[in-house]
This record gives structure tokens, C-alpha cells and sequence, in this order.
């Protein structure tokens, strides 16, 4: 483009900016092609426009995903709303065993948002983009008054391609399977409660949330049978588990001394009575690898920066009643349910 | 991690549970019915079934879960009473995180939230103080509940916002007792308990001395008890043992934190506060007297029963409910004819099934009935 480069004076975000008038391409060109910078965006067409060729070169199918996300706080220790946007959707892409290529980016801005704070997680948006591999290619901005939002809702959708032969799905886990985390489960929903600052709790707690793509892609390269994959957000890794028991008809039983959870997360529990294992992540999957290829996996997941403290932490069982169960340090044993609303600290 | 683990350990645990299954042994009546323990308190009961300790122990002992959960027994009516004041206008209703989704009569505190009304999460009393502090246009309402465990906390709060001169906080007061209510069960004609597991934290509180009728008068063994397995298990085998040995004592195993006179400093705080209801509801078993704590007079000023003037509305238990029986351990969870179908945990129709240290949510959701069969 010759036309000089527009620029966002305002400091805060005003209803103009949604308006489709002059404010907005301000916003538009300086703060989201600005940083995003790539050739699909910078035509301003109203829809990115991909070679059909060139995807097909590396599978058969394509994986298209879509995500929202409303965090509060907007920012906490180790990431903000922006990176968790791009890092969410492509691990929503990447667990089909797809490559993750291309993200879209809707944004609902709330009246009087700090724009310092719209430019961090802005660029927050293209680092982790940039580290993940994918091009931030479309968008869609929207203001709405003060108090009809929070600050800031991001929508991310992504398409990725799936190679040739991979097969990954929750109802593929078969009896004898191993049941692999790629680390230390809980962060991210420790950290959240604690940035919230309602527990004052005199601790150091840091989001995971990462990228998982090409972890996945090491998975695959050492066992391209790997059976099931899902990252485990919302609901934690016991959700996954309940669902890859009803979707395989299977059990599984895991072994909780084999859990890995930082004692700092442990700690949030015990005071607040509630379980790592429902906890959000941001950047852990949960994989069902056949038994023979387990250790193999685990060994290539462990030498890379994403699995450093992966472990095997249960296998899948036959059983009629899909049921996930946890043995106890004891040698108890109970059953772990899906989760009714959302988890509230108990009273005493 | 320390404090924790050391609680924890799998090897000891196995050999107390030796223990246990060797005196049980000596018993010659378990023969005929199996022993029941009753545990008193839902953080027991939330441990047993966390750690999967019910399995662990000798058939012959067969836990019965306890009234304990102040969350389980609030009655549907106070529920009620609690979103009619979250409703008035410039309210926030603050609340322990576990009481939102009781259920009222129609509904619960978290749908008051969705509909409009300001309720919040704390994690203290001193927090609600704290809002009221910080929105002196807002009349903050602190929902007071749990046993003698949270009750001194609140009463410091209010002797705090008293001597700060703070006017725009109060106190809707649901404290209850045990004392009262583990009477009650000794007394009901279908009782069938052969020792107690005694409650943890409400001892830290009251001490020893208030239990020692059950022992006296009603010639059974309590062992008051901490929250980790161990020492549950501990517990268990100090219970187990005194009825071996045909003894009825008063025994303290969370020696750790609980003092044998209990904590004067709070008693007295909930002394200078709260004073005995005649009587108090409980889900499940209906009325009891004396179990409940009201404000005193000289605090009515934060009152906040005085202050919305609410007249404590009567909702039944719904009749199909069994929680009584379950409580008293005539029933197992299960044996309900609601169990599982029409109440569960999305949609608890009794009592127990409301919080997680509710009996059959525990039930339910740890899967104790079919744990043997899942796999």
C-alpha cells in the first residue's frame, strides 16, 4: 500500500471505533494489520482467500475449529487473554493430529478499554501465533457500551490440515491403552483463581498455556496409531477422561500417585477443597497410546520443551459401565464423575 | 509437600488398617450385624470417599454418614429468606462458595445472581466486611453458616464492624449446633450406632467436655477425629478398640489442633454474640431444639433478620425424601427411593445430596455403590 500507514491516537476505546467510520480503520490498520502484519490481511478484503493446492499438499482434510474467550482478569502471570486465544484454538486443531495454519480473530471491545492494554494483548496475539506457526489472516472488530461487556472477548476460529492416515478420536481408546499427560496438570486454573486475588494467597502460580502442535506432531512421528488426543481445558483432565470413557465404551483407571501436580497447586486445593484433576489447562493434552508404543512416546514427548514432565498416569480398561476410577495412595479406590456446574470451594 | 504427605502415608495407613481388621476380629457381636460408625462431620465424609477408605476397611464395619454438612441440613425455607433479601434493592449478599447452589423453594442464590441480584463469593466473613467497607452506599448482608467451626469467625466480624462503627453490614445468622442434633439421633427408636467418629474442627472450638454425655449416658465411644486418612483410620481403630475392650469414652485423636478445654477466646467471642434459638430446622430431620444460635439483642442492629424483618417461612421437605433415615443410618443412600434418578446431584431434591460432603452426593458422585461392579 503507498496511503500512509493510519494511526490510533485515542487512548481508550470509544463506541467511534466500532462505528465503520474513520475511528475504526484507525483501530483496524494501525493496531491489528499493524501487528498482525501479513499479506492475506493487508488486501482488507472482507474474507482471507487460500490455494486450495497448497493446503492439499500436506493432507486430506481439513479441521476447522472455533473458540471464545471471556477471562477475567484480561492479564495474568505467565499470559493474557491474547495468547490463550491463539494457543487455545490451535491446540483445539492440533489434537485432531492436524497442522494448524490459519486463525481468525473477532473482537468484542467494551467502551473505555485502556488501548496500552488492547495493544499488549494484541501483540501477545501475534507472538504466540508467530511461535505456533499460524497466520492470523481475518478479523472482525465490535464496541459495545461500558458495562455490556468485560473489557475484552476474543473469538479465534482456525483451520489446520490433517496428514494422510491419521486417525485420532475420543472414541478410539481401546482396552490396554496407556493414558499420557504431557505435565504438570492444574496451572492455569490455579493461577486464574489466584489472580483474582480473592484468596491472597502469598504464591508464585503461572499459567501453562502453550502451544501443542508441534508436540503432537512428535507424538505422531514415534506412533502415528496414537489413538485418542484432547487438550484439557475447561473441565480439566478428569472431563477428558469421563469423555473418552462414554466415547470409546471403555473404563479407565488411573493411578494418582502417578498425577503429576505442582505442590503450589496442591496447596490451592487442600486449602480450598477442591481437585487438580478439574482444573483448567491451557496447555496439557491427554493421549491414549497403544500400550506397545507408550514408553517410545512418552520418551520423544519428554525431550520436548511442551512434555518436559510428561507421565503415564493410568490405562483404559474393558468394562461395560465407561467409568474413569482413581486408585488412591492407599489402594482405594473411587470414581471420577463429570462435574456439576463448576467447582465451589467448600465452607470448612 | 509438608503437613500433608506425612498424613498421607500409604504404609502406615496399611498397617493401621492391620490393625483395625485384627480387632474387629476380637469382636464376637459383629458376627450377627456389622459394627456402625457413624462419622459426624462432611469434611469426614468427603475425605472417606476421596480416598476410598470405606473399601479398605473390614466388612464388618459399615460407615453411616453423619448430619455434619451444614450446607446438606440448611432448610429449603432459609434458602428462601436468604434470595428474598439478596432481591431488596442496593443488597450485596455475600456467601461461602458451597451455599450458592443450594436450592430454595424456587430458587437458588446462584440463580438470584444470574437474575439480577448482587450476590459474591467469600472466602471469610472479614471479606463481606471488607465490601461493606469499601461500598458504604450498599447495605452488605454476610450469610452466616456452619456449625461452632465458622461461628467464631463471624462473631469477631461483627464485635470488628461493631467497634469500627460500620452501619451498612449485617449478619443473616444461620449457625446451627451438633451437640443437639447427634442428641436427637441418640435418641430416635430406630438407632442403631455403636461408636462416632467426633467432629474435628467445631472440637477445636468447644473442646472435649460437651460430648462426654454420649459416652456417660448413652454408653458410646467417640473419638474425636482430624481430616486426613490416617487419621480417620487412626480413629477408627481407637474406636474399634474401646468396644473390644466393652469401653464408652470421650478420646481426642486430632490432638494436634484440638485443645481438651477448646478455644476459650472464641467461645467467648460466640458467647457475647449469639445466644440459643428454642429451636432450629434441619433438612432431613425436621426440628430440633436448641440447636440453632441467633443475635443477641444487644447487636440487633446487625441482624439481618431483623433488619429485612423476615418471617421464617416454612417449606416442607419434599415427602419422598429419606435423609432422616439415611442420617440415622437405617437406610444406605442408595436404598432411597429418590436415590440417583429423581435426586442427584444436578438436580438434589433432599438434603444430602446438595453439597459434596452430603452423604449421597458423595455416594453419587464418587461412585461408591458401583465401584465394584465399573470395572
Amino acid at each position: 500500500m503507498n496511503k500512509p500507514k493510519r494511526t490510533l491516537r485515542a487512548k481508550t476505546i470509544t463506541m467511534a471505533h466500532g462505528a465503520g467510520g474513520k475511528a475504526m480503520r484507525d483501530l483496524i490498520e494501525d493496531v491489528f494489520v499493524g501487528t498482525f502484519a501479513n499479506p492475506d490481511l493487508e488486501q482488507l478484503e472482507d474474507q482471507a482467500r487460500f490455494e486450495l493446492a497448497e493446503l492439499m499438499q500436506s493432507g486430506a482434510q481439513l479441521a476447522f475449529t472455533t473458540d471464545s474467550y471471556v477471562v477475567d482478569p484480561v492479564e495474568f502471570p505467565g499470559g493474557d487473554i491474547g495468547s490463550l486465544a491463539v494457543n487455545g484454538t490451535v491446540n483445539d486443531i492440533a489434537v485432531s493430529g492436524a497442522i494448524p495454519k490459519y486463525l481468525s480473530c473477532g473482537m468484542i471491545l467494551e467502551e473505555g478499554l485502556d488501548v496500552k492494554l488492547l495493544r499488549r494483548v494484541v501483540a501477545s496475539m501475534k507472538a504466540a501465533a508467530d511461535k505456533a506457526g499460524v497466520t492470523i489472516v481475518t478479523g472482525d472488530t465490535k464496541v459495545v457500551p461500558k458495562g455490556k461487556g468485560d473489557k475484552i472477548f476474543i473469538n479465534t476460529s482456525g483451520i489446520g490440515v490433517i496428514p494422510e492416515g491419521v486417525d485420532i478420536s475420543a472414541s478410539n481408546c481401546r482396552a490396554g491403552d496407556r493414558i499420557i499427560v504431557n505435565g504438570l496438570i492444574g496451572d492455569h486454573g490455579a493461577a486464574i483463581l489466584n489472580a483474582r486475588g480473592d484468596l491472597a494467597l502469598d504464591v508464585t502460580l503461572e499459567t501453562d498455556c502453550q502451544a501443542l502442535n508441534d508436540l503432537v506432531q512428535t507424538m505422531l512421528k514415534v506412533c502415528p496409531d496414537v489413538h485418542a488426543i484432547r487438550d484439557a481445558s475447561r473441565g480439566g483432565v478428569a472431563t477428558v477422561l469421563c469423555e473418552f470413557a462414554e466415547s470409546s465404551a471403555v473404563s479407565i483407571r488411573l493411578q494418582e500417585e502417578q498425577i503429576p501436580v505442582r505442590d503450589t497447586v496442591r496447596g490451592v486445593c487442600e486449602i480450598l477443597g477442591l481437585d487438580a484433576l478439574y482444573f483448567a489447562n491451557e496447555g496439557k493434552l491427554v493421549a491414549a497410546v497403544p500400550a506397545d508404543k507408550a514408553e517410545a512416546v512418552l520418551e520423544a514427548m519428554r525431550n520436548h520443551p511442551a512434555g518436559k514432565d510428561s507421565a503415564i498416569i493410568g490405562e483404559v480398561i474393558e468394562s461395560n459401565y465407561n467409568r474413569v476410577l482413581v486408585k488412591t495412595h492407599f489402594g482405594g479406590e473411587r470414581i471420577l464423575d463429570m462435574l456439576v456446574g463448576e467447582q465451589l470451594p467448600r465452607i470448612c | 509437600m509438608k503437613f500433608v504427605d506425612e498424613f498421607r502415608d500409604p504404609q502406615m495407613a496399611r498397617r493401621v488398617l492391620e490393625r483395625i481388621h485384627a480387632v474387629v476380629e476380637e469382636i464376637p457381636a459383629t458376627a450377627q450385624r456389622p459394627l456402625q460408625i457413624m462419622e459426624v462431620c462432611g469434611g469426614h465424609t468427603h475425605s472417606i470417599f476421596r480416598y476410598g477408605l470405606e473399601e479398605l476397611l473390614p466388612d464388618k464395619i459399615e460407615m453411616v454418614h453423619g448430619p455434619g454438612c451444614p450446607v446438606c441440613v440448611l432448610p429449603m425455607g432459609r434458602v428462601d429468606d436468604c434470595v428474598a433479601i439478596a432481591e431488596q434493592p442496593d443488597v450485596i449478599f455475600t456467601t461461602f462458595g458451597d451455599a450458592m447452589r443450594v436450592p430454595g423453594s424456587k430458587k437458588s442464590l446462584q440463580q438470584a445472581n444470574s437474575d439480577g441480584c448482587d450476590v459474591r463469593m467469600v472466602y471469610s466473613p472479614m471479606d463481606a466486611l471488607d465490601i461493606a467497607r469499601k461500598n458504604p452506599h450498599k447495605n452488605v448482608v454476610f450469610f452466616g453458616l456452619g456449625f461452632e467451626t465458622t461461628m467464631p469467625s463471624t462473631a469477631l466480624t461483627l464485635l470488628q464492624a461493631d467497634r469500627e462503627g460500620i452501619t451498612n453490614f449485617s449478619l443473616f445468622c444461620n449457625h446451627i449446633t451438633i451437640i443437639p442434633t447427634i442428641k436427637a439421633i441418640l435418641d430416635s427408636p430406630d438407632m442403631v450406632i455403636d461408636g462416632f467418629l467426633g467432629p474435628g474442627h467445631v472440637s477445636m472450638v468447644i473442646g472435649k467436655a460437651p460430648y462426654e454425655f454420649i459416652a456417660s449416658h448413652y454408653k458410646r465411644p467417640l473419638v474425636i477425629a482430624g481430616f486426613e486418612p490416617l487419621d480417620i483410620l487412626q480413629s477408627m481403630l481407637m474406636v474399634v478398640e474401646q468396644i473390644r475392650d466393652g469401653k464408652a469414652l470421650v478420646e481426642n485423636q486430632y490432638k494436634r489442633i484440638v485443645p481438651e478445654q477448646g478455644n476459650n477466646n472464641a467461645l467467648k467471642a460466640v458467647g457475647e454474640v449469639f445466644e440459643l434459638r428454642e429451636f432450629f430446622e434441619w433438612r432431613g430431620l425436621g426440628s430440633i431444639d436448641h440447636s440453632g444460635v441467633r443475635i443477641r439483642e444487644k447487636y440487633a442492629r446487625f441482624d439481618a433478620e431483623r433488619l429485612f424483618a423476615v418471617e421464617p417461612a416454612h417449606v416442607a421437605d419434599p415427602k419422598a425424601c429419606q435423609c432422616g433415615e439415611v442420617l440415622k443410618g437405617v437406610l444406605k443412600p442408595w436404598e432411597c427411593k429418590l436415590f440417583g434418578e429423581q435426586c442427584n446431584p444436578e438436580t438434589p431434591i433432599g438434603a444430602l445430596m446438595v453439597s459434596t460432603e452430603g452423604a449421597c452426593s458423595a455416594y453419587y458422585s464418587y461412585g461408591k455403590i458401583d465401584v465394584k461392579q465399573a470395572v
